[in-house]
């Protein structure tokens, strides 16, 4: 840690996702309106027009353009922003799939929210989850602080040359991105200290032309798909280190992949994604307090995914519980999909259960939360409850 | 045009043209309209472009990996977003301080006038500095010869097959040149593979204006209209000759049609020897000639020509 100076402000998350975006200096920002997103996107054409941000900020007429055009200008070797949220997100979709398969490090703010119909403008996180698949590595974050060093923090590994994957920095809609709090603002020379300029063999340039972006036959697609999938794998050590690196010049520490809090003794442990992981912070001490040996897993990094942490977690504890804003419908929400086959693959015979709840907005309560751990912990002892619960669940239901 | 600079820029002909081949060895049809608008753009542009093409034949043809068809820097786009990937490339290129450079689109009439228009009007609305050229070979060619908004009256596609009932493509063609003048844009122009030259001036016109352009090439497509394939540019410039296709230009908010025949050549034969139009009857070819005739009446009263 050096010449650690306090430069403290009072904004909410959007703010700091655009203080992020300035100190990691773009070259283009392409970037459509969207709620609870606006905000972001607001401040830096401010920032443009002031001048405290030297950056191309291209007002796209869609979600896919704005991808579209963030794509075109990496493709030419410049580090490109954009931001969206909900039925922007899945507009841009096609564009996803396309950004991480051509290798652009683009980096993108999503403002967590519902997902039409009913229309929603309130937060869970049935759009970024409904894209996991997309290629994209995702984070998630829990305050604003981890906003705006998230956003820094992806730059660096996004371009990293064994990642080239795009990355996706979620912060939950409203609860975090209308929220306002104290935020550190790192100096501008530390940060161009930790991100340096963006450079890429990756790009087309007019010493060394390139066809990009082309087609494959049967006989290569699966190669290129391999390598893709491995880059998200080797993504993981790059996060390890960037986060190492992080922590040491600016004295904040995320603990890259997951944050397990009190786990080591834990019985009963709930797995959070976001901002809920604040309120249940508060529980978990209550009930610690209380004598009830509850923990935290929060899951930063939902792509790739910390299934070498859940599997060593597995073997510690005796229940667990996952909490999604979310629901695959048909089936179970999707972060417990995803942290039951790491669970399988480490042959952990634990109390399972998923709080499906929080969807469109509704706030989920420290009572609720202090159930779930009660509903853990009593599962460790008998399995009567059901394995998918909608939790705070307002209608009349046959079971 | 007497308030453009056209006049200082040094004339391209096939003369002078570069010898050198930017588009080659791609897997295009034999008799390829479509090819033959990219290269000689290509050629026009030279090595300092950047080259953007949304899914299509020439995207098609000219990427299959590991055989890539372009020698100057070029990318296969988003289907619906070319104009704004190419906007992204000329952005970017422009904050990283690269000069001199042109950036170029090269979309069929489906990739433009449908999927592709939202996009489109976002680049002209922002003037980002992108040429881009729609090669109309008036269907989805690349997909199996499906109607397109530009697909003309009476076609037939097999999405709009012949038969007793219908006789192909009930309606005329989006009028793309005026939607795309409509915008204001700096310079628009329409052309044919059948008249490389103007073509080749228009290119070279839209190279040396800083800001959003257009140009709208017809480009004839053997295979999806059933014409031999050694007819393609004698086919192409007998559309112009019919009257079906027009020549013109949009700059300074003036219209300007570049060929104003005072006679046109015959609809019906250059209709009756594509396989397209072989079903059509009579009446549906006087209703084609009625429609040219209306939208040339049209031209001539409001347009400064």
């Amino acid at each position: 840690m050096e010449n650690l100076k306090t430069n403290k402000i009072f904004i909410s998350g959007d703010e700091a996702v655009a203080h992020g975006v300035r100190l990691s200096r773009p070259h283009v920002i392409a970037a459509y309106p969207i709620t609870p997103q606006t905000i972001t996107v607001e401040r830096l054409s401010e920032m443009v027009e002031n001048g405290e941000l030297d950056s191309d900020y291209m007002h796209v007429e869609s979600e896919h353009s704005a991808l579209s055009a963030a794509m075109g200008a990496s493709s030419v070797g410049a580090r490109t922003f954009t931001a969206t949220s909900s039925q922007g997100l899945l507009y841009m979709v096609e564009a996803m799939h396309y950004a991480s398969g051509g290798r652009y490090p683009i980096v993108m703010m999503n403002a967590n929210r519902s997902v039409a119909l009913p229309w929603s403008i309130y937060g869970d996180q049935r759009d970024s989850l409904s894209q996991l698949d997309s290629g994209w590595i995702q984070v998630y974050v829990e305050d604003a602080q981890e906003a705006l060093d998230m956003m820094i923090q992806a730059y660096k590994i996004a371009e990293h040359a064994k990642v080239l994957t795009p990355m996706m920095v979620n912060l939950d809609g409203f609860i975090l991105t209308h929220t306002y709090e104290m935020v550190e603002i790192p100096d501008q020379a530390m940060v161009d200290k930790f991100l340096p300029v963006f450079e890429t063999p990756n790009k087309m340039c007019f010493e060394n032309p390139k066809n990009m972006a082309f087609s494959s036959q049967p006989d290569d697609n699966t190669e290129f798909k391999y390598q893709q999938n491995q880059a998200m794998f080797d993504a993981i050590e790059v996060i390890e280190q960037t986060e190492k690196e992080f922590g040491e010049l600016f004295g904040r520490n995320y603990q890259s992949m997951v944050e397990e809090i009190n786990c080591d003794d834990a019985d009963a442990v709930l797995v959070t994604l976001g901002s809920i992981t604040g309120t249940v912070r508060v529980v978990m001490e209550q009930l610690r307090a209380r004598g009830l040996k509850v923990g935290i897993l929060k899951i930063r990094y939902m792509r790739p995914f910390p299934e070498k942490e859940i599997m060593a977690l597995s073997h510690k504890i005796k229940a667990i519980g996952v909490i999604d804003k979310d629901i695959s419908f048909g089936y179970e929400g999707t972060i417990f999909t995803n942290v039951n086959s790491a669970l399988a693959k480490s042959n952990a015979s634990i109390f399972k259960k998923n709080f499906i709840g929080g969807l469109g907005g509704r706030d989920i309560t420290k009572a609720e939360i202090e159930k779930m751990y009660h509903d853990l912990l009593a599962g460790i002892t008998s399995n009567n409850q059901k394995t998918v619960e909608f939790f705070n669940l307002k209608v009349e239901t046959n079971d | 045009m007497t308030n453009d600079t056209v006049l200082k820029i040094p004339r391209i002909t096939p003369k002078n043209m570069t010898e050198k081949e930017f588009f080659y060895g791609h897997k295009a049809c034999a008799g390829c309209g479509g090819s033959v608008a990219v290269r000689l753009a290509l050629k026009v542009l030279g090595e300092r472009t950047y080259t953007a093409l949304p899914a299509g034949c020439m995207a098609a043809v000219g990427f299959i990996f590991p055989q890539m068809a372009f020698n100057t820097n070029a990318l296969i786009t988003t289907f619906p977003g070319v104009a704004s990937m190419a906007s992204g490339i000329a952005a970017g290129a422009k904050a990283l301080g690269q000069k001199d450079f042109k950036t170029v689109c090269f979309a069929g009439d489906g990739g433009t006038a449908d999927i592709g228009l939202q996009a489109l009007s976002g680049m002209i609305d922002r003037d980002d500095d992108v040429l881009y050229i729609c090669y109309d070979n008036e269907a989805y060619m690349n997909t199996g010869i499906q109607k397109s908004g530009l697909t003309p009256y009476g076609t037939l596609t097999t999405t709009t097959p012949a038969g007793k009932n219908i006789h192909g493509t009930k309606t005329n063609k989006k009028n793309l040149f005026e939607i795309i003048a409509a915008h204001d844009i700096k310079y628009a122009a329409t052309a044919s593979i059948g008249y490389p030259q103007d073509y080749i001036n228009k290119v070279n016109k839209a190279k040396h204006i800083k800001g959003a352009t257009f140009i709208h090439v017809y480009a004839s497509c053997p295979t999806g209209w059933g014409t031999p394939t050694n007819t393609s540019i004698e086919i192409a410039r007998e559309a112009v000759d019919c009257g079906l296709i027009f020549l013109a230009e949009y700059q300074n908010g003036d219209y300007k049609l570049n060929k104003n025949p005072k006679e046109f050549k015959s609809v019906k034969e250059y209709l009756t020897k594509q396989g397209r139009f072989k079903h059509m009857t009579d009446a549906d070819i006087e209703q084609v000639i009625a429609y040219r005739d209306m939208k040339w009446e049209r031209m001539r009263r409001n347009w400064n020509s």
